[in-house]
């Protein structure tokens, strides 16, 4: 079980390949099984790359949650679908605003 | 500090126009990723993880108030509000959108800043001591050479192509805060018998996968021959420095592999070629470079200051800060601050917008409008009188900013490892979290004494474990984090590579086994003053095994 991940041209944001073109959040990702889906997905970021939308296109491994929500396989992944997995900016500083 | 003069402005303007012309070129199809990369790269824009990342050239680590409330700006208006400052004195953004780099860049270059050569095979940012100029062990103010060296290499037409990057740093004191002997190049300033000044050179040192500590090619190479010399290291390296491998590509491998004696003579032989051409460096031109970092006019003050005695007194936090964070200055009555960035819990190098203004504003006040940046992650004021010490602290803290710990076992180094870093195999950032409150809870910080520990995500080793006294490296074990810990590691003028203790520990378990360390060390130590690299040194990896292993 496969989805297909790039960064957006325009600002690096993380985002994934459905049925209507880009979307932001992993959740709304299409689901590829069959090796014909997944080839027509990585035509489908092959055009997107060259329209200019999205830059280093991957097919990454994913299971389905219990609320059938594709969880990537790999670390790498989750942190990029999930961000970083330590607080920054104002919000790690409260607690540290004694 | 050095101001730019015209050439530089047009320069760096120029510049920022090109990658705006790039970045539209790129958007509009005429430049394809494949041509654009190669150009992004060269102006510090990387893309990472999450989004683009810039990271900017703090040059020599010298910074003026305007140029750290810039920073502030840039992190509140284009990113998340925040930066991270790295090993290599510059700042990294971690989520700013391609549009506006261009603007970004327009807005570093109105206040004499910019990212070129952050990136890329090219001469990167040389690094210095962060106590530069103002160091009671220096011999002269390493930033000179810097600064030298930083407007020869600026896109020298022959170095831009180099088989890899390429890392220089210079050290002013015997005492190296700069770890010049795990660079390309290191400096260190000396004197010779007639009182005329000079550099050890030393070449080919580096971390990475293939860590070594760098070999002296030149006992006292003359101040005026620093350009010659370092361009016929350079063009050595340029005609036999390997392409074939890009792991196998930087100066430290060409040493390995020609010996350091052979090369000695290649760098030589084409030195005597050009030494006394337009690449000699005239006393007169080294001497206005001096000029730009003459020390501030400071106050007239005692040696001593009562009121920051009456201060410690009063507040043990603040004598604790005192202790640990304030080292002493070449001038009376003033003192060097080390603004630490590793509270406990909280991401090493990381500083806010809002911190960033506030010690701008310090620095502009307190500090004759100079900061630095370390290489150890931490903010430096370098010239703070001791009677404004407890204004200072009081500011630091209420922006959390005045832990009391610099070079204790909290002052932990970690690169942004797999939480942001496209080649990072494991987190570090976590990992540095996790320990420093651990030691921060035990309340052991203190009698644990100098200990520096180091974290990085992957082999590249940019968060320095290879030379940590406890090193830290995040490696991918079937998909797991695994932490492999080596020993006896040290940047110093004695440095050394830290040895593996054993094998790897998870993530869960890593902390643990730091604590053990530190606890063995504590009972085998003859004494508070034997640090544990002393000790380390003395005993070895032996009862550090048993510990961790049985």
């Amino acid at each position: 079980m496969k989805i297909i991940t790039a960064n957006r041209l325009t600002d690096g944001v993380v985002v994934y390949l459905n049925g209507n073109g880009w979307v932001d959040g992993i959740a709304a990702a299409a689901i590829l099984s069959a090796p014909d889906a997944i080839d027509a997905g990585l035509a489908a970021a092959a055009r997107a790359i060259a329209n200019r939308e999205v830059v280093d296109v991957n097919a990454i491994d994913v299971t389905l949650d219990d609320s059938r929500r594709p969880v990537p396989v790999k670390l790498r992944e989750r942190i990029r679908a999930y961000g970083p997995t330590v607080g920054y900016g104002e919000a790690a500083l409260p607690r540290l605003v004694a | 500090m050095y101001r730019y003069d015209e050439f530089d402005h047009e320069f760096v303007n120029a510049r920022v126009a090109q990658f705006r012309d790039q970045v539209s070129r790129r958007l509009s199809g005429e430049l394809s990723e494949d041509e654009f990369k190669p150009l992004r790269l060269m102006n510090g824009v990387y893309l990472q993880l999450h989004a683009y990342m810039l990271r900017v050239a703090i040059p020599y680590g010298t910074l003026n108030s305007r140029q750290m409330r810039m920073l502030g700006h840039i992190a509140r208006k284009y990113d998340r509000d925040y930066g991270h400052f790295t090993t290599r004195q510059n700042i990294q953004f971690n989520w700013p959108k391609l549009i506006d780099i261009p603007q970004i860049l327009e807005d570093l270059a109105s206040v004499e800043m910019h990212a070129i050569q952050t990136s890329g095979n090219c001469i990167r940012n040389v690094t210095t001591d962060h106590f530069a100029g103002v160091a009671l062990d220096e011999i002269a103010d390493p930033r000179v050479y810097a600064e030298i060296l930083r407007q020869w290499s600026s896109l020298h037409p022959e170095f831009v192509f180099l088989p890899r990057k390429f890392k220089i740093a210079i050290t002013g004191a015997e005492h190296d805060r700069a770890a010049i002997q795990v660079h390309d190049i290191g400096l260190q300033l000396k004197r010779n018998d007639k009182g005329e000044t000079g550099f050890a050179v030393h070449v080919g040192g580096g971390q990475g996968r293939t860590p070594m500590i760098a070999k002296l090619v030149r006992e006292f190479l003359p101040e005026g021959d620093l350009i010659a010399y370092t361009e016929a290291i350079l063009r050595v390296y340029n005609l036999y420095g390997r392409r074939d491998n890009k792991y196998k590509a930087r100066i430290k491998i060409l040493v390995h592999e020609t010996g350091i004696d052979e090369l000695r003579r290649d760098i030589e032989k084409e030195f005597e070629r050009i030494r006394d051409g337009v690449l000699h460096l005239p006393k007169a031109d080294i001497d206005a470079i001096n000029s730009w970092f003459a020390r501030p006019a400071y106050r007239d003050l005692p040696a001593a200051s009562p009121a920051l005695e009456a201060a410690r007194k009063a507040d043990r936090h603040f004598d604790r800060w005192v202790k640990n964070n304030v080292t002493e200055h070449v001038h009376p009555g003033h003192a060097i601050v080390t603004v630490s960035l590793k509270p406990a819990g909280a991401p090493p190098g990381d500083a806010t917008a809002r911190q960033m203004e506030v010690l701008a504003d310090l620095g502009e006040k307190f500090s004759h409008d100079e900061l630095r940046i370390s290489h150890e992650q931490n903010v430096i004021l370098p010239h703070v009188a001791k009677d404004d010490l407890k204004t200072v602290y009081d500011a630091l803290a209420a922006e959390g900013l005045a832990a009391a710990n610099a070079g204790l076992v909290t002052d932990i180094i970690a690169c942004p490892g797999l939480d942001y870093c496209a080649l990072a195999n494991a987190r570090s950032i976590p990992v540095a979290q996790r320990i420093s409150e651990a030691f921060e809870a035990s309340g052991r910080e203190q009698e644990i004494g100098e200990l520096k520990i180091k974290i990085s995500g992957c082999i590249n080793a940019c968060g320095h474990h290879h030379v940590g006294h406890i090193g830290i490296l995040g490696v991918d074990r079937k998909g797991e984090e695994f932490y492999q810990i080596t020993l006896g590691g040290s940047a110093d003028e004695h440095t050394s590579i830290g040895e593996i203790v054993g094998p790897g520990f998870s993530t869960d378990e890593v902390v643990g086994a730091v604590e053990k360390i530190v606890d063995t060390y504590l009972g085998l130590r003859h004494s508070p003053q034997e640090t544990f690299l002393q000790a380390w040194r003395r005993v070895g990896q032996q009862p550090f095994k048993e510990a961790l292993y049985g």
